[in-house]
């Protein structure tokens, strides 16, 4: 018996050995997403962008590498619950819960409600899992603002409005465990987010869709390692303090005939822009010097993709990054660097090949300008294939 | 300004307290014969155009904010919509119209499902597990479809009940008329040889007797490439066809190299309602396919 279960955990088959029993007719859906790419840089990539290295830097891996499996299962639970969990599955070992998330399906009214830990619905990108990018990476923007995605730990409710246009507003109440946040213990909230989405058809070729959101955490010693300051040093520091994000974002699609399967044309592009206030601790491993911290960073992206025979499609992306100026309490004013007077930059191109719905092999390359004086080259090579059950994607 | 903006808030209030059924159609075939079986008495939105593939749509805004104020949604099932529909239902809140529930229905229950696959693999292509989705190509269908859509029309709005109980005894009058002619009118199509270029049509080679002897897709779902139309082509040297057959939303591209090698005719049927200039219902949709098969098979 423990024979069998083994076997079945070690090739996550279990339903087919069991098909012809009576549990296995309330099998959830079952998915599995094989990723992984080879990557070629010409600069060390765990340097961050310039002006950003308080900031996440989620790096790109060199040479061949297995991407995270993403495992996801999900079914309904009752006629008003419905469960959903992605799991992450390191090369290296060990398992992480992406997404584990409760839905209401009857609330009625438009209104769903959502619990557990899901990504945020702010900004168009956040929420998409990394299967469904359209590059290998996330923009810039949001690598260094939300460390690639806000996954949170929370609920959130959204109201759909019984209007001819589509119209949904969104709130989120979380515990602030990603970036920009840090993990607190306390009760309340410790992160919210509010959203409102708009969109449309125009005729039967295109459609759109506009989103704003609103962000606000607070970050409690928020440890950073590595950071420049005006001596020519690399130190660690520490940042306490409340931050506010805002977000535009836009998608517009069109498709001949309205006929996805043979071409198409998307264009989207995100603005964020973050303010943070607190106390900065310069040099926390020698002098630790704590003073007044404030700044103002932005970012944003276009980007457009084409498809233009049912399994080719190529798009081009621009990425732009402002550190903005800080202001520098007095007793860190010869310590830590308040502008930088440089903006990081990316140029990327992508082409994709999916021989079906399942399979995607994508190349990409990249000039990325982010740190100055470093200019790199980058090229990607990229695979995709999906398993089991194939889940409906959003817009 | 504000007396503006209340009266477009009364103005979109209003439209919800009028009486007629709000109807999400997925395709035009079922918008048809929901027009037909209601009259004005429904408000039918049309999800997908005939120029669109209907396995590939996407869940639009646009889409979500229709079944948000949907009171039936009239789909064909079997997976046909799996790629985007669940997400609309999911995304538009609204408790009605979920699976199962009073207000979703699907054409796919009320008929007996072709290629119900014995093992599932997608080494086989985009296969579905409940048999081939493409119902609406077999006039026969629209029968037992018509007779459930009625029910579920009266178990929603039960007001109108004698409406639809009148409607749909006219139209299965007039359909069973029109399936007399239409079948004696394709007696010639019996046994006749085509090629499809996706499978997309055994109803219809069902209802009329066509025999069909290759499938330009290699597997379902994926583009023919240059050595499969070859083996294609190879195949009908053997087994010479009359035509290949394609629905409206289709490339004609494969159809095009086959026909620029092979004496065969490309045959581009609407394959639903709008899908040509003659299919403007469900009548003209079947006249016009059986004008273009018999063309075809000449």
């Amino acid at each position: 018996m423990f024979k069998i279960f083994g076997l079945c955990s070690a090739m996550l088959l279990c339903q087919s050995a069991y098909a012809a029993g009576n549990e296995s007719a309330f099998n959830p859906a079952f998915s599995l997403i094989l990723s992984g790419t080879y990557g070629s840089l010409q600069q060390d990539p765990a340097t961050p962008a310039t002006g950003f290295a308080m900031n996440p830097n989620p790096v790109h891996e060199q040479g061949f590498n297995l991407g995270e499996s993403e495992m996801g299962i999900s079914a309904n639970i009752d006629p008003q619950f419905r469960g959903v969990a992605t799991l992450a599955l390191d090369p290296a070992g060990g398992v992480s819960v992406e997404n584990a998330y409760v839905q209401t399906t009857s609330l009625g009214d438009g209104l769903k409600l959502k619990f557990g830990r899901y990504f945020s619905g702010l900004g168009y990108l956040n929420e998409q899992h990394a299967h469904a990018w359209d590059f290998v990476d996330q923009p810039l923007v949001y690598a260094a603002l939300w460390e690639n995605q806000l996954g949170e730990d929370g609920v959130q409710l959204k109201w759909l409005a019984p209007t001819e246009m589509f119209i949904e507003l969104g709130v989120e109440a979380a515990k602030g465990r990603g970036f920009p946040g840090t993990e607190r213990a306390k009760n309340g909230s410790g992160a919210g987010v509010l959203f409102a989405h708009i969109g449309d058809d125009i005729g039967i070729e295109q459609s759109w869709r506009a989103g704003f959101s609103l962000h606000r955490t607070r970050a409690v010693e928020r440890s950073s390692d590595d950071v420049p300051d005006l001596i020519g040093n690399n130190v660690s520091t520490a940042f306490s303090g409340d931050n506010r994000t805002a977000g535009l974002d836009l998608v517009w699609k069109y498709a001949p005939h309205g006929n996805l399967k043979e071409s198409y044309l998307k264009l989207q592009g995100e603005y964020f822009r973050r303010s943070e206030s607190g106390e900065l601790s310069y040099d926390t491993a020698g002098a630790n010097i704590t003073d007044s911290y404030a700044v103002t960073q932005s970012g944003w992206y276009v980007q457009g993709v084409y498809q233009f025979t049912p399994q080719w499609r190529s798009a081009l992306r621009y990425d732009s990054l402002d550190p903005g100026i800080a202001s520098v309490g007095a007793a860190n004013a010869g310590n830590v660097i308040a502008d930088y007077a440089f903006q990081p930059s990316r140029t990327t191109f992508m082409l994709d090949y999916s021989a079906s719905e399942f399979s995607r092999i994508r190349l990409q390359l990249a000039h990325d300008s982010a740190r100055q004086g470093l200019p790199d080259n980058q090229l990607f090579v990229q695979y995709l294939m999906s398993l089991g059950a194939h889940g409906a994607h959003s817009y | 300004m504000y007396k503006m903006i209340f009266s477009l808030v009364l103005l979109s209030f209003s439209s919800l307290s009028h009486a007629a059924l709000k109807v999400f159609a997925c395709e035009p075939e079922w918008a048809a014969l929901t027009q037909e079986l209601a009259g004005d008495q429904a408000n039918i939105y049309t999800a997908t155009g005939a120029l669109q593939d209907p396995h590939r749509v996407e869940a639009r805004p646009s889409l979500i904010a229709k079944a948000r104020r949907a009171d039936l949604v009239v789909c064909t099932g079997a997976e046909l919509e799996m790629a985007w529909l669940p997400v609309v239902l999911r995304e538009s809140g609204n408790a009605r119209v979920q699976p199962g529930g009073d207000g979703y229905f699907e054409a796919a229950s009320a008929v007996h499902m072709l290629e119900v696959p014995t093992s599932l693999d997608r080494g086989d292509g985009d296969v579905h597990t409940l048999g081939n989705p493409h119902i609406q190509t077999d006039a026969r269908n629209f029968l037992p479809i018509a007779s459930a859509l009625a029910q579920r029309l009266m178990q929603n709005d039960p007001a109108n009940k004698a409406l639809y109980q009148q409607r749909l005894g006219a139209f299965e009058q007039r359909w069973r008329a029109a399936l007399a002619r239409w079948e004696k009118q394709a007696a010639p199509l019996k046994g006749v040889a085509v090629v499809v270029q996706h499978k997309g049509f055994p109803y219809l080679s069902n209802w009329l007797g066509l025999h069909e002897v290759a499938v330009l897709e290699p597997k379902p779902g994926m583009e023919p490439s240059a050595a499969w139309l070859s083996q294609v082509l190879d195949t009908l040297q053997r087994h010479p066809a009359k035509m290949v057959l394609r629905a409206a939303y289709q490339s004609d591209r494969p159809a095009a190299w086959i026909t620029q090698r092979a004496t065969i005719a490309a045959v581009e049927l609407p394959y639903t309602v709008g899908g040509s200039d003659a299919a403007q219902d469900l009548y003209g949709l079947f006249d016009d396919t059986l004008a273009r098969l018999l063309k075809g098979a000449q």
